[in-house]
């Protein structure tokens, strides 16, 4: 079945302070939408993301690898996290990516993987 | 024969490109089989007569050029299968491909009234761009060439090539289906077709660049395209609302045009230049939607197409009725460009005073770079007598017009303040 991930993107700003009500209530509206894929079967895997600027660019040229610090892309909205899904068609992936976009209450990107 | 196999290719060029998508799942392979068809068929005709049933025969003859390639190009059954590159084994609940074999793909062939349907659906993906929906359309279901294409957007080939090819493999890399959305997505992929179809005829009813006013074929092709979809969806009031639209507004096609070429508008026309057979059409149309009780923004629009339609003269048109049917759009689509033709209406009702007010309501911002809006607010201004307003609303309507002809009849009506 065709793979899709589900991205998430916002304003890279955001505090890692679950102890707020207003975070509680997000975790609480994404993982309901967990459970749901879950209990479709077309979870695959999923993961929140550290602020972008916990990120690290790594390069490899002729054996040599450097590293920089700070994400790839320097803008402003960065992803936070994702969804890998499978899903049945692209319509069916847009429903689930609607469902997402609900949950986390932000906008969110939805890709083919290839294969 | 040529007209004949044109009259051919143009009516069934759509149905064999999509009853060949659904057996393959590949729009490339269908359209290129279509092709090979048809070139067979202009060699073979003119000796051989045209056969019983040409669209039959082109359906057969690119079926089993696709076969051959698929053939040539992979050699067993499965392979081919998997070339199945749209989404379709959801089509039908209990199709499985692995099971076909190309012999049962005979039984597959023949065209059904659906695949049409389908075909419009994934061309008016909501996840394709609009500008891309309208060219997949008028190549997969209208047959026309990239060329033809790209002439009447007049943008250049190549762009035109490019946003075909990129949403054709936008569709295949995300596995879009190949199916008529189920009931809870309908409405909102109905009206992605709804509006592309629209902005085909909206764009062939007035040219957006260029020196000639209207271009008759896409005005034409949105209308065979409405009514085929009329056809397929006898029971959505808006596909009946769209098609009446497009026959009443193309009612007047002979008249918005002076024979200098220059634009007529809706209260100067010809009336008895008016096509009373797309007339009565349309006005049908409006009736069965009516008759239904489920409004929508086309039908709607539809209605105050047949007000004016009814008007024997620009004067006796029923204005009251025309800014009731607004103020319904409005509920519905509550954006500056009906607030803008409500107030159009209301200065015709109740004079240029009240339409003044009436616009004053619509947030300008909005619709600064909006022609239609600076045309209005210019004439309306005009007839209050706010000759010096009027006049900078007419300089800005100018800089905004982007059709010769239309700025022409622009510049004398400035002149005229």
């Amino acid at each position: 079945m065709p793979q899709y991930m589900i991205s998430v993107w916002h304003d890279d700003t955001y505090e890692l302070d679950f102890s707020t009500p207003e975070a509680q209530r997000s975790v609480a509206l994404v993982g309901a939408f967990n459970e749901e894929l879950q209990e479709a079967g077309a979870w695959v895997f999923a993961a929140g993301l550290h602020p972008a600027s916990s990120a690290t660019v790594v390069r490899s040229s002729g054996g040599d690898v450097s590293m920089i610090d700070g994400p790839y892309a320097e803008t402003k909205e960065q992803m936070g996290g994702f969804w890998m899904i499978e899903a049945v068609d692209l319509d069916a992936a847009l429903a689930w990516a609607g469902k997402a976009a609900a949950a986390c209450e932000s906008p969110v990107e939805l890709r083919p993987a290839q294969g | 024969m040529t007209d004949a196999l044109d009259e051919v290719f143009r009516r069934e060029a759509g149905r064999c490109t999509a009853a060949l998508i659904r057996v393959f799942g590949d729009i490339d392979l269908a359209e290129d089989a279509v092709a090979e068809a048809f070139a067979i068929a202009t060699e073979k005709w003119p000796e051989s007569g045209m056969p019983p049933n040409p669209g039959g025969w082109i359906t057969t003859t690119a079926r089993n050029r696709a076969i051959d390639r698929l053939r040539r190009e992979s050699t067993s059954g499965e392979r081919i299968l998997a070339a199945h590159r749209l989404h379709i084994d959801t089509m039908e609940p209990n199709h499985d491909p692995e099971a076909d074999t190309l012999n049962k793909l005979d039984d597959l062939v023949d065209v059904v009234a659906d695949d049409q349907l389908r075909l419009m659906f994934l061309c008016a993906h909501p996840a394709i761009a609009a500008d891309a929906q309208v060219a997949l359309i008028l190549r997969l279901l209208g047959g026309l060439k990239t060329g033809e294409i790209a002439m009447a957007f007049v943008i250049p080939e190549a762009t035109l090539a490019q946003r075909i090819v990129r949403a054709k493999r936008k569709l295949h890399d995300n596995h879009a289906p190949y199916h008529i959305p189920r009931a809870a997505e309908l409405p909102d992929r109905l009206q992605s077709v709804l509006a592309s179809i629209y902005l085909i005829y909206t764009e062939g009813h007035t040219a957006a660049f260029g020196r000639t006013l209207t271009r008759t074929d896409l005005s034409s092709e949105a209308i065979r395209l409405g009514r085929t979809l009329a056809a397929l969806m006898p029971d959505e009031p808006e596909a009946l609302g769209l098609l009446a639209l497009m026959l009443l507004s193309d009612s007047r096609r002979l008249s918005r045009v002076a024979v200098d070429g220059s634009l007529v508008r809706l209260a100067d026309q010809d009336r008895t230049q008016w096509d009373r057979k797309l007339i009565s059409e349309g006005q049908d149309l409006v009736r069965t939607c009516l008759r239904r009780n489920q409004p929508g923004s086309f039908q709607i629009q539809a209605a105050i197409a047949a007000v004016h339609a009814d008007a024997p003269t620009a004067e006796s048109t029923d204005w009251s009725q025309v800014v009731v049917l607004y103020n319904q759009l409005f509920e519905i689509r509550p954006n500056a460009v009906v607030a803008l033709n409500r107030a159009v209406a209301v200065a015709e009702l109740h004079g240029p005073i009240e339409g003044l007010a009436a616009l004053a309501e619509i947030d300008p911002s909005s619709l600064d770079n909006y022609q239609p809006y600076h045309a209005a607010l210019a004439d309306i201004l005009t007839r209050a007598g706010r000759h010096d307003e009027a006049r900078a609303s007419y300089d800005r309507v100018i800089e905004l017009t982007t059709n010769t002809v239309e700025g022409d009849f622009l510049i004398r009506r400035r002149a005229a303040t």
